[in-house]
C-alpha cells in the first residue's frame, strides 16, 4: 500500500501501558476505557479500510471535563491522541496510531439545545448530522449541509473535515454553518471560537478549526445555523449523448444565473450501475446525466426550472425530464444515492476519490482519467458534484487480487495529480488524512508545509494530536518528491520506509 | 494603472524585517477610522492591482489587493454578478485588500454569507518575507488549513495579501423592499419570525420606527411574495441599502461613539444607554452612545456576542472586544506563526498583537 508512517511523524514515548491506563482510570473510569485487542478491534479503521491500526488505547469521556483530563495527562506523558467520531471518513483521518489514545466522542451524543428563535442547534461533537435536522423539523427548520453519508457520521466529524454535501452548491459548506464550537486544546484549555452572532471576537479562529482534522483541537460542542425548510423542491433529470456536453450545460445553468440546490453530474458506467441497482429509471444510453434541483417557494422554483429545461434543450440534451412529485423527485435522487453502494456491486471492491477541479476543465480531466484508466487497466466510473467542481471518480478493483490496491492507489495518485496541474484540489471535502498525504507535496511548496506546521505549534507545540496526518513533514515530501523525479526509483534506499 | 508589485512588496518586507521596522500597511486609507492605530513605516499596496482572472460561469474572481473594490463589482455587474457579502466601501478608492483585512460584509451577509465565506484562496507575504498561496479559485478546498479564511478580518496582522480569489453569485433578477411601522421588540420578533419562515430575503433591518425587508428572486417570485408578505413598498429601495451598508444613513451622521455589535439576532434589547440601529435581522447592531467601553464590551460578551468601537474614541484605545487570556494565548501564537518578528500593523487589533 502507498501509505507508510513517516519515522519523521512518529511520536516516540516509553510509557508504559498500564501505567497508563491507571491514570486515565482516575480520569475517566474503567467504562471509558478499553484496551483487550478484541474491543480495540472496531476502532482499527475508518471509511478507508485498507489502512487498519490498532490503537493502544481507547478512551471514551463523557463529559467535557474528562476530555480535558485525557488530553492534560496525554500531553504531561508525549501520548499522541486520534480524535474520532463515527469513522465513516474517507482519508484515515481517524485511523489510530500505535501507541496513541484513540479518542471517541460517542458518548457525546446530545443535542444540548434547540434555540428556535435564534435558528441555531447546540450539539455535542457525536450526534449525527441527520439526528439534528430531524431535531428541528418540527419547527420547520433544518439542517443544510447533508453528506451522503449523514445517517451515520457526527457533527465533529463534520466540523473536523469541513464536510460536504449534494446541496451545498446552495447553502455552503460545514464552514458557512458553523456560528460557534468549542474545542480543548492539547494542554487541556477549554476554548470557545466563533460567537452566537454571525462572528466572533478577533482572529477567525472558527474557520480555521473548521476543516483541520484533528489536527489543532478536539471539539466538544458545536452551535450549527439552521435554515427554513424550503416549501417546494423539484428536479430535472438531462440526458446527453457525450459528457462535453453534459459539462457546458451545467456551465449554461449558472452561467443563466440560476442557483440550483444541487447541480449533479454521472457518466455512463455509473448510470449503468446505478439503473442496475436502484432502478431509477436512469436513460442507460446516455452518455452523461445530470440532476439539477431547485428548492424554494414554489413561483421561484417554477421560473428556474422553465430557465433550466430552456438551457438543457439548447444544450442538446437528448432528454428531459422533471419530477412531478416527492416520490419522483426521491427517485431521481435515489440513483445518485446510491452510486457508491452500486459500483460495489458491479465490482468486488471500488476506491472512492475526491478531487476539485475548475469545472471548465471536466472535459479535459475526465479524457485524462479514461486514458489513464485505459493504462492501468481499472475501470474508473465518474460521479461529480458539477454546480462546484468537486469530483469522485470511482476506481473499481479486486482487493484479492495482489497488487490491484497498490496500482489503484497509483492510479488515484496520478487522478489527483491531475486535479492539481488544471488548477484544482486534490480534496474537496474528504480530508488529506493518510490516504493524499503525498500529494500534500505536490499541492504544496515547502514554505506553504513550513507555515502549515507553525500554524500547528501554534495550538500543539508538541505535535501530539493526530500526528502523521493531513500535513506532510518536509522529510516525508523530499523523499516523494524524489521518487517522483526518478520515476519510482527510490531515492535514499538506505532510508526505513516500513 | 495595474502592476504587479508583489516583487517590490516582499523586498520592503525583507527590508523591514532586516532593520527591525514595523510596517503599516495601507490600501486607500479608507478605513483608516477603523480599529487601533499601528504604528510603523507605510507600505502601500494600492498600487499593486488589477484583476487577475474572471469567470462567470466558474462563479469565481481573482484580482490583485490593491484593486479598487468598486473596479471589481463594475467588472462583476457586466456580467450580471454580484459579490454576495455586498461588502461596504467607505470611500471610492477602497481596495480588496483592504476590505478583505478587515473582514467588512454589508447588509446580505445573513442570507448570503460573510467576506470570509467568499473567500476561496490567497496569496499573501509573511513576516519572512515569503510569498504563500492557500486555498484556490475553486469552491470546495479542505486540502491544508483554511489559512486564507484566517486572513479575513486579521486586519493585516498576518502578512500582507497580495491576491484573493472571490466566490461570486447572480445579481437576483429583482428585489423589491417594503417597510412595516414596529416597536423595537415587536421588530426583533416579526424579523426573527420571518427568518425561520422560507421567505427569500436578502435584508432586513431596523431603524427604531421602521423594519426594511429586501426581498430577491425572479420577477414571479418576488411579485407573488409581495402579495403574501405585504408591507409599505420603498421606492428606492436600493438606495436605502447602500446607504446602510455606507452608513450614509442619517442615524449614522450624528457625532459621538458608533459600536457595532455582533450577537444572536433574537437577543432582546441590550441594557445600554444610546440609539440603536439594527441590521442582519437583529444580529448586527449599530449602538450610539457615550457609555464607557467597560459597560458595551459587558453587555455584548452577556448575549454570547462582541462589540467593537467603529467609529470614535474610547478613552483607553480599547476598540475591540478584550479576548480572555486563553484565547489571547492563542492569538500571540498565531502571530508569531506568521510574523515572528512583528512587522504587521503592530498593535492595530489588539495592544499586543
Ligand atoms: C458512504 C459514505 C459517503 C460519504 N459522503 C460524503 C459526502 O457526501 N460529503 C463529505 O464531505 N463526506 C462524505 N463522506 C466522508 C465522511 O462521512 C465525512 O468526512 C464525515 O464528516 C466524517 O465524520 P465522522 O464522524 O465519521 O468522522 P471520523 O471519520 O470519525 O473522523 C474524521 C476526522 O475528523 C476527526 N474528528 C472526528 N471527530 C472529531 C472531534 N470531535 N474533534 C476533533 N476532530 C475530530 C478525526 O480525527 C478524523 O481526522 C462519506 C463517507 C462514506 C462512508
Ligand atoms: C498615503 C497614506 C499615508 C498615511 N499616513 C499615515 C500616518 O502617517 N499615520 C497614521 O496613523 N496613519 C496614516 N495613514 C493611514 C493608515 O495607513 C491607516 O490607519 C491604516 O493603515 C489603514 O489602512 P487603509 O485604511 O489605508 O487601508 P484600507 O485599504 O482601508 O485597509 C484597512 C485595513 O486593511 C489593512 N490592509 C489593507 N490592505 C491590505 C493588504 N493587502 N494586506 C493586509 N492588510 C491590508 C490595512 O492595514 C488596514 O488595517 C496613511 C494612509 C495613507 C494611504
Amino acid at each position: 500500500m502507498v501509505y507508510r508512517v513517516h519515522p519523521s511523524e512518529r511520536v516516540p514515548h516509553r510509557v508504559d501501558r498500564d501505567r497508563f491506563l491507571q491514570l486515565l482510570c482516575e480520569h475517566v473510569g474503567s467504562d471509558g476505557l478499553l484496551f483487550d485487542a478484541e474491543d480495540l478491534r472496531p476502532y482499527e479503521c475508518d471509511g478507508l479500510s485498507a489502512y487498519r491500526e490498532l490503537p493502544w488505547i481507547v478512551a471514551l469521556p463523557e463529559t467535557i471535563e474528562q476530555v480535558q483530563a485525557v488530553l492534560r495527562v496525554c500531553r504531561e506523558h508525549g501520548v499522541p491522541v486520534v480524535a474520532r467520531g463515527a469513522g465513516t471518513g474517507l482519508s484515515g483521518g481517524a485511523l489510530p496510531v500505535a501507541n496513541g489514545v484513540l479518542l471517541s466522542l460517542a458518548k457525546f451524543n446530545r443535542i444540548v439545545e434547540i434555540d428556535r428563535a435564534n435558528r441555531t442547534a447546540r450539539v455535542q461533537p457525536g450526534v449525527r448530522n441527520l439526528a439534528i435536522s430531524e431535531a428541528a423539523a418540527p419547527y420547520g427548520l433544518y439542517y443544510a449541509p447533508d453528506p451522503s453519508s449523514q445517517i451515520a457520521c457526527t457533527i465533529g466529524g463534520n466540523v473536523a473535515e469541513n464536510s460536504g454535501g449534494v446541496h451545498c452548491l446552495k447553502y455552503g459548506l460545514t464552514v458557512h454553518n458553523v456560528l460557534e464550537v468549542r474545542i480543548v486544546t492539547m494542554d487541556g484549555e477549554l476554548l470557545t471560537l466563533g460567537g452566537s452572532g454571525y462572528d466572533g471576537p478577533g482572529y477567525d479562529l472558527l474557520a480555521l478549526i473548521t476543516g483541520s482534522e484533528g489536527l489543532l483541537g478536539v471539539i466538544v460542542e458545536i452551535t450549527v445555523k439552521l435554515l427554513p425548510i424550503p416549501p417546494c423542491a423539484q428536479v430535472l433529470l438531462a440526458a446527453f449523448g457525450s459528457v462535453e456536453a453534459a459539462g457546458e450545460a451545467v456551465t449554461a445553468i449558472i452561467g443563466a444565473g440560476l442557483v440550483p440546490a444541487g447541480l449533479e453530474m454521472m457518466d455512463n458506467i455509473t448510470i449503468r450501475a446505478v439503473e442496475d441497482f436502484a432502478h431509477a429509471g436512469y436513460p442507460i444510453d446516455a452518455a452523461a446525466i445530470v440532476l439539477c434541483e431547485f428548492d424554494g417557494i414554489a413561483e421561484q422554483v417554477e421560473s428556474d426550472l422553465l430557465k433550466a429545461r430552456d438551457i438543457f434543450r439548447t444544450q442538446g440534451a437528448t432528454e428531459v425530464r422533471q419530477s412531478t412529485g416527492e416520490a419522483e423527485r426521491k427517485r431521481f435522487w435515489a440513483g445518485r444515492k446510491a452510486a457508491f453502494p452500486a459500483a460495489g456491486r458491479i465490482s468486488p471492491d471500488y476506491y472512492c476519490m475526491d478531487g476539485t477541479i475548475p469545472r471548465k476543465r471536466l472535459p479535459e480531466v475526465l479524457r485524462r482519467i479514461a486514458e489513464l484508466s485505459a493504462q492501468y487497466g481499472l475501470a474508473v466510473g465518474n460521479v461529480f458534484h458539477a454546480g462546484d467542481g468537486n469530483l469522485h471518480p470511482l476506481i473499481l478493483y479486486d482487493a484479492n487480487k495482489p497488487g490491484e490496491l497498490e496500482r489503484v492507489e497509483e492510479l488515484g495518485g496520478k487522478i489527483l495529480e491531475v486535479c492539481v496541474e488544471v488548477g484544482g484540489t486534490i480534496t474537496g471535502e474528504h480530508g488529506v488524512g493518510v490516504e493524499k498525504i503525498n500529494q500534500m507535496c505536490v499541492q504544496f511548496g515547502a514554505a506553504e508545509l513550513a507555515q502549515f506546521h507553525a500554524v500547528k505549534r501554534a495550538f500543539d507545540p508538541a505535535g501530539l494530536l493526530n500526528p502523521g496526518k493531513a500535513i506532510p513533514t518536509l522529510h516525508r515530501c523530499a523523499e516523494f518528491g524524489a521518487m517522483h523525479v526518478h520515476g519510482g526509483q527510490m531515492a535514499h534506499p538506505e532510508l526505513e520506509r516500513f | 494603472m495595474n502592476a504587479d508589485l508583489s516583487e517590490s512588496l516582499r523586498q520592503a518586507v525583507l527590508d523591514a524585517g532586516n532593520a527591525g521596522t514595523p510596517l503599516m500597511i495601507a490600501g486607500s486609507g479608507s478605513k483608516a477610522f477603523y480599529g487601533r492605530k499601528a504604528t510603523g513605516s507605510l507600505l502601500e499596496t494600492a498600487g499593486h492591482s488589477g484583476i487577475l482572472s474572471y469567470e462567470p460561469t466558474e462563479l469565481v474572481i481573482t484580482a490583485r489587493c490593491g484593486t479598487r473594490l468598486s473596479a471589481i463589482e463594475s467588472v462583476l455587474a457586466e456580467r450580471g454578478q454580484i459579490l454576495p457579502f455586498e461588502p461596504p466601501h467607505f470611500g471610492q478608492n477602497a481596495t480588496l485588500g483592504g476590505t478583505l483585512a478587515c473582514g467588512f460584509s454589508g447588509p446580505r451577509r445573513p442570507f448570503a454569507g460573510s467576506a470570509r465565506d467568499c473567500m476561496l484562496g490567497c496569496r499573501f507575504l509573511n513576516g519572512e518575507g515569503e510569498m504563500l498561496s492557500f486555498g484556490g479559485e475553486v469552491m470546495k478546498n479542505v486540502a491544508g488549513f483554511d489559512v486564507s479564511r484566517l486572513m479575513v478580518g486579521a486586519m493585516g496582522t498576518l502578512g500582507v495579501i497580495l491576491e484573493a480569489s472571490l466566490k461570486v453569485a447572480p445579481k437576483p433578477e429583482r428585489e423589491l423592499t417594503v417597510c412595516f411601522e414596529r416597536s423595537v421588540e415587536q421588530a426583533l420578533s416579526a424579523m426573527n419570525r420571518w427568518c425561520s419562515e422560507p421567505w427569500p430575503l436578502s435584508g432586513l433591518a431596523y431603524d427604531g420606527t421602521r423594519i426594511f425587508a429586501r426581498l430577491s428572486g425572479s420577477e414571479r417570485a418576488v411579485d407573488a411574495v409581495y402579495r403574501k408578505f405585504g408591507g409599505e413598498v420603498l421606492e428606492k429601495g436600493d438606495a436605502f441599502w447602500e446607504d446602510l451598508r455606507e452608513q450614509r444613513h442619517e442615524f449614522f451622521r450624528a457625532d459621538g461613539n458608533l459600536w457595532r455589535i455582533s450577537l444572536a439576532p433574537a437577543t432582546p434589547v441590550l441594557d445600554v444607554p444610546g440609539d440603536w440601529f439594527y441590521d442582519w435581522g437583529g444580529a448586527l447592531r449599530w449602538l450610539k452612545t457615550d457609555a464607557p467601553a467597560e459597560a458595551v464590551f459587558r453587555a455584548a460578551e452577556a448575549a454570547g456576542g462582541h462589540a467593537a468601537l467603529f467609529r470614535g474614541d474610547s478613552g483607553d484605545g480599547q476598540m475591540f472586544q478584550p479576548l480572555n487570556e486563553r484565547l489571547k494565548s492563542l492569538h500571540a501564537n498565531l502571530k508569531r506563526a506568521f510574523d515572528p518578528k512583528g512587522l504587521f500593523n503592530p498593535g492595530r487589533l489588539y495592544e499586543d498583537l
